[in-house]
């Protein structure tokens, strides 16, 4: 059992299931010398080899299409892009054709594939470096769309994401890569794939989260506590297929739900809950659902990317505001 | 767009009279073999007529014919191994059916019923790939798989002359000669991007010049010559499995009907260009090579007509009666294994199915 942090957890789950795989393979724009440029697959080459983990030349779409040509022979490649901000190139081939060989071809050829895409704001990176674009895959019917937040759930969700058969897009919250260790057992143990976590049981709001704002979920909760406000908090994990029962179970409970998520407002996975709490659980709310989000601005370069961040201060003001509510 | 000004040489065999311009090559010293291939030229020229046919009495959606290109095709079909695997794009049905894709197979996707693309055969095989270019991708996935399985398999890509203007054009054939993969790339250049002309599309003298600047070795056949083009075939996939490394051919031909069957291609083609490449076809190219040199008459040329006319026929048949899909399947195939909230949608819909019948 070692204590890792996220980007660690990473690194273990994608050695495991190497090893336990040997038709998986690693392709991606520095994941093999330099081991990525957050360290992801670091020593993975050295391990498995150039044919196994290898550089691509600087070329997203293709990196994508040929994973997708490599999955449809039999082959689970992991697809490194190295920053959301760089994947659209790629769309093209994840929604046109990742999201619906199998369908396309009923079944006949499909897509087990992973790309795996740091993403969101926090760590003062250069312009593009930084956004929050998630609810575009959840769009997209055919996609799983994975967000951990933190080392363990990383580790399990990878694994699952790995050996799930359909393609994945696994965001990693890159703000909390090395924020904080846990003890993680390396026995290729997945977690699922179609359930949220509950991550802190309470009675009066339901939090609902995923990715680096579950740390700032949290936070508010535990000042909250405090003021005698005793909060949920759901981890969302999988966004795409969504596990709205768990979300609706905790807001029958609490009657309150504030959703937080670091992308944009409009049309972001917020929007999506609150329409289905709102067809679905209507008559459990106490008070009106509230989004704390991203602005529907450009993520702003990183002088003032910590004021376009849902703080643990905005959830706390908008957890007030529920409670006061009549 | 001609070699002309370009160090690229056109390969050839039958000029346009269908005279030989060189030695045939001795693999086809066999009579029974040069029939062979005019049969698989007549047998997607039929299936292409009958198509279109179809598509104007309602009974097929929009339908990208084939006509006077399929001796690219009929050669890449004829020349591959059962083993390798085709990556077509959407004007390959001429391919498709030498692979081994049913002709009813091939009606039922363009009828609008995703079942056209669950081949009987070619398991492996990819299926048509309309946004333009993205096979190529997918090709050089394909070619990896196969250089890891170490059997000597080469993936065979397709594409047009207007899909060597999209990026992911460049992005595969540079990886492909980057990391020396087993792939073959063969661009129908039929002059033609819907109304575009491939003179507007690029300033390359050819459009395998643009191989080279991935260091692809690239040769240029004359894509309306059935010989030229599966010698060229042929010798492109024997170096591949000799040494491992991609191909480029861009095979010269002419689309001498619309792009489609939504198409008008008298809005942007001449008239006298499109006599002219008529004049070239590969049909009538390959039926005088044929009356020339191996004494094919026309009673022999209706017999083989019928031959082939029966089994679009019988195809055809086949189509109209095969059964619907059943309520819903179109959620079935999204993922492996349905999801809890899809199952709920996919129910919803049947029972409001139910409800108005």
């Amino acid at each position: 059992m070692n204590e890792l942090t996220m980007i660690e957890a990473i690194n273990q789950a994608l050695n495991n299931q190497m090893r336990a795989n040997d038709q998986l393979f690693i392709l991606g724009e520095d994941v093999g010398a330099n081991g990525g440029v957050f360290r992801a697959t670091d020593g993975l080459q050295n391990e498995f080899g150039m044919q196994r983990v290898f550089d691509t030349p600087l070329a997203e779409s293709a990196i994508v299409g040929m994973a997708i040509g490599m999955a449809s022979q039999g082959l689970t490649p992991v697809a490194e892009i190295q920053f959301m901000g760089f994947i659209y190139p790629a769309i093209d081939q994840i929604l046109n054709h990742a999201a619906r060989l199998r369908n396309r071809t009923r079944g006949r050829l499909s897509c087990p594939l992973v790309i795996r895409a740091p993403f969101g704001g926090g760590i003062h990176a250069p312009e593009h470096h930084s956004e929050s674009t998630e609810s575009i895959f959840a769009h997209i019917p055919g996609l799983r769309v994975v967000i951990p937040s933190s080392p363990a759930r990383a580790y399990g969700l990878l694994i699952a994401a790995i050996q799930d058969p359909d393609p994945v897009i696994f965001l990693e919250p890159k703000r909390i890569y090395r924020d904080g260790k846990q003890a993680i057992e390396d026995d290729g143990s997945a977690l699922p794939l179609d359930s949220c976590f509950l991550l802190r049981e309470g009675i009066d709001i339901s939090l609902i989260s995923w990715g680096a704002m579950i740390k700032e979920s949290l936070e508010a909760a535990t000042q909250l506590a405090k003021k005698g406000i005793d909060v949920e908090v759901i981890d969302v994990a999988t966004i795409k297929p969504l596990d709205i029962n768990s979300i609706i179970d905790s807001v029958k409970k609490t009657g309150r739900c504030i959703i937080v998520h670091e992308a944009a407002k409009t049309c972001g996975l917020g929007a999506e809950i609150s329409a289905l709490l709102a067809e679905k659980s209507i008559t459990s709310l106490l008070a009106p659902i509230q989004r704390v989000t991203g602005y529907d601005t450009v993520m702003p370069m990183f002088k003032n990317e910590q004021h376009y961040m849902p703080s643990s201060q905005r959830i706390i003001q908008a957890a007030i505001h529920a409670m006061e509510y009549r | 767009m001609t070699s002309k000004d370009s160090n690229i040489e056109l390969s050839q065999y039958l000029n346009s009279d269908g005279q030989l311009v060189q030695p045939l090559p001795s693999y086809l010293d066999d009579r029974t073999q040069l029939i062979a291939l005019y049969q698989t030229l007549l047998i997607t020229r039929l299936f292409d007529e009958a198509a279109v046919n179809l598509q104007r009495t309602g009974l097929l959606g929009t339908y990208a014919q084939s006509r006077g290109q399929e001796a690219i095709g009929c050669a890449i079909g004829k020349a591959m191994l059962n083993e390798d695997v085709f990556i077509p794009y959407y004007r390959d049905i001429a391919t498709q059916i030498q692979r081994g894709v049913l002709l009813e197979e091939i009606l039922l996707y363009w009828g609008g019923d995703e079942r056209g693309s669950c081949f009987s055969q070619q398991k492996h095989d990819f299926p048509l790939c309309v946004p333009i270019a993205t096979q190529f991708c997918h090709a050089i996935g394909v070619a990896f798989a196969l250089k890891q399985r170490a059997q000597n398999n080469v993936a065979v890509v397709t594409g047009g002359d207007g899909s060597t203007s999209k990026g992911d054009f460049y992005e595969a054939l540079n990886i492909a000669g980057a990391m020396s993969l087993p792939c073959l790339f063969v661009i129908n250049n039929n002059q033609w991007a819907i109304s575009v002309p491939v003179q507007q599309q690029t300033a390359a003298k050819t459009i395998a010049d643009k191989a080279y600047a991935a260091g692809v070795t690239a040769m240029q056949i004359d894509g309306n010559d059935p010989i030229a083009m599966l010698t060229g075939v042929k010798h492109a996939l024997k170096q591949i499995r000799h040494d491992g490394k991609p191909f480029f051919i861009e095979a010269v031909s002419y689309r001498i009907c619309n792009h489609t069957t939504a198409d008008d291609a008298t809005r942007y083609m001449q008239q006298k260009d499109l006599q002219e490449a008529t004049q070239k076809e590969p049909l009538v190219r390959y039926k005088k090579f044929l009356s020339q040199y191996h004494a094919w008459n026309d009673d022999d040329d209706s017999q083989l007509y019928q031959t082939c006319q029966q089994s679009v026929d019988q195809a055809i048949e086949h189509y109209k009666n095969t059964k619907p899909q059943a309520d819903g399947e179109f959620f079935d195939y999204m993922y492996q294994d349905l999801p809890a909230d899809l199952a709920q949608q996919k129910q919803a819909f049947l029972d409001d199915l139910n409800r108005h019948e």
